[in-house]
């Protein structure tokens, strides 16, 4: 298809352990086996799963944040892990990362502002007042005012930190944005602001969304397709309202049957 | 700094330590003898109102002496230690972010000077050297960076994935970005904790060898060495001893206590 912006196709990724009497036996654990997807421009793919099913590990293995094992990465046509560093880094701009722990996140030692203007800083975009000028407006079209830019992260919460954290990544406009379980450090009632602010940007800025959760209950207000992944294998994919109406593989449907308040939707 | 201050250890550490360091600076004016001064009607006098510390085997005032002798102890400690501590960075920082056989070859070369008894290693350098203050700083500063290595080597493995940094990389930063915008701001705690106390143990590396002679040449004057010169009429003259061998300690008590305050003030498990 002609509107999908990355494309991964057969990617592994195994980390050995050693086990046993003094290590000398090994065990592999596959982390990613054999998974392919296609995200499609300005829509929002949900990768779905248990703790150590390689959610995590899958983003960081799109973005080139750790190596594959095998398999190729396609960004609008760019071979991305066929870059050299300084094409990836150029590329990076276009390939946006949001962080599950806003609290880890953010440097602690750099100012709001310097954090947000860290990429346009990188790649050089504009002249100091016209970054300066772009990190105003980003901060107050995440809900933030001009004047935290002077203030460090530790002054903020955890749901303002993420706005910050959003800010970094959709400042520099990148068209992919991978969000690693976004809301999942947050309480309930900022997790559906946030989800909103994203919502919201992604259709202002024409972004494609990864997004990684382990909660179905997210996956229904904002994605378009997901895939579930179960120890590093694609289990079920396809689009949100067919899987959740009619789940193929038994394991989709256990954990649809675990949403909490799912059973009083239908009686 | 507001919790340096109000940790009782940090703060007696850092009043000796601002103490000695005003008397060395002020040595020249407030000594009340020229330091070399050889004076042959005042041989071996005991403390008294006009030698408030007596006076050596020379007629030399002591008081005088220990003034300008702390500026010697201080320089090298402070300097030995910018040596070391530079090293340290440096080496610690390539090897906990470029992991691998680099980080492989230079922990082995860490394990290697650790195996080596420092002072003695010391010692067989500078019984090559021309004593002097330079070569000893020098010398100290080049066997004492192997612990700031290893602490910034770690503080680098256990930050280079975090999320933060992560994040720098994904916007597309460069290895220079990295280090010196994320990793090093954030690892800063533990290296000065570190220099703290390793200024102790430079001053105390520094009268060792003066001690032994090897150190800084008479007539110019250190605690090392006014300890040596007191040590043959220990017998009768306990002032020549007691003297140097107190203010090494209290510097290095005020060192360690300063050190010891800061690890406990700075440590974010403690906030």
């Amino acid at each position: 298809m002609s509107d999908t912006v990355l494309k991964g196709v057969a990617l592994n990724k195994f980390y050995t352990q050693r086990t046993g009497n003094l290590g000398l036996t090994t065990r592999t654990i596959r982390a990613l086996d054999n998974v392919s997807l296609e995200l499609k421009h300005g829509k929002t793919l949900a990768v779905v799963g248990e703790s150590g099913s390689g959610k995590s590990t899958l983003a960081r293995c799109l973005l080139q944040l750790q190596p594959l094992d095998s398999g190729d990465v396609w960004f609008k046509g760019r071979h991305l892990n066929e870059l050299d560093a300084a094409e990836l880094r150029r590329q990076r701009r276009f390939l946006q990362m949001i962080f599950q722990d806003p609290f880890a996140s953010l440097n602690p030692r750099m100012r709001v502002g310097e954090i947000v203007e860290e990429g346009l800083l990188i790649h050089q975009l504009g002249n100091a007042q016209q970054r300066q000028d772009k990190v105003v407006q980003m901060l107050q079209r995440v809900g933030l005012s001009a004047d935290d830019m002077r203030k460090y992260p530790h002054q903020f919460s955890g749901g303002q930190r993420q706005r910050i954290g959003i800010a970094r990544a959709l400042v520099v406009e990148p068209s992919v944005v991978v969000c690693d379980e976004p809301v999942s450090a947050l309480d309930v009632s900022i997790q559906a602001q946030i989800l909103l602010l994203l919502k919201e940007l992604q259709r202002e800025m024409s972004l494609s969304y990864l997004f990684i959760t382990h909660d179905l209950r997210i996956v229904r207000h904002i994605a378009d397709d997901m895939m579930v992944l179960k120890q590093g294998q694609v289990i079920e994919a396809g689009a949100v309202e067919q899987i959740y109406t009619n789940p193929q593989q038994s394991y989709t449907q256990n954990l649809l049957m675990a949403i909490p308040g799912r059973q009083r939707q239908h009686s | 700094m507001r919790k340096v201050i109000a940790n009782p250890l940090a703060l007696a550490g850092l009043l000796i330590i601002s103490l000695i360091l005003l008397l060395a600076l002020l040595a020249p004016w407030i000594a009340p003898y020229d330091p070399n001064a050889i004076d042959v009607k005042a041989i071996l006098l005991p403390p008294s109102m006009q030698h408030w510390m007596g006076t050596d085997a020379l007629g030399r005032d002591i008081w005088s002496r220990m003034l300008f002798g702390a500026r010697i102890s201080l320089l090298v400690g402070i300097v030995a230690v910018g040596i070391a501590t530079s090293i340290g960075i440096v080496l610690g920082a390539v090897a906990g972010y470029y992991r691998g056989w680099v980080d492989t070859i230079m922990m082995r070369l860490v394990d290697i000077m650790l195996s080596i008894p420092t002072f003695f290693l010391i010692l067989a350098v500078i019984a090559f050297l021309t004593p002097s203050i330079w070569n000893i700083m020098i010398v100290i500063g080049l066997t004492s960076w192997m612990g700031v290595t290893r602490l910034v080597r770690a503080e680098f493995l256990s930050l280079r994935n975090r999320e933060f940094v992560l994040a720098s990389q994904t916007l597309g930063a460069k290895d220079f970005r990295l280090i010196f915008i994320h990793l090093l701001p954030n690892s800063l705690t533990p290296i000065i904790v570190s220099s703290v106390l390793g200024v102790a143990s430079a001053v105390l590396v520094e009268s060792g060898l003066s001690f032994l002679g090897l150190g800084v040449q008479a007539p110019q004057a250190s605690w090392g060495n006014i300890l040596t010169d007191g040590k043959e009429y220990i017998q009768f003259a306990w002032w020549l001893s007691l003297f140097p061998g107190l203010a090494i300690l209290i510097t290095v008590l005020g060192y360690n206590l300063l050190g010891e305050g800061l690890r406990d003030a700075l440590d974010p498990r403690s906030q």
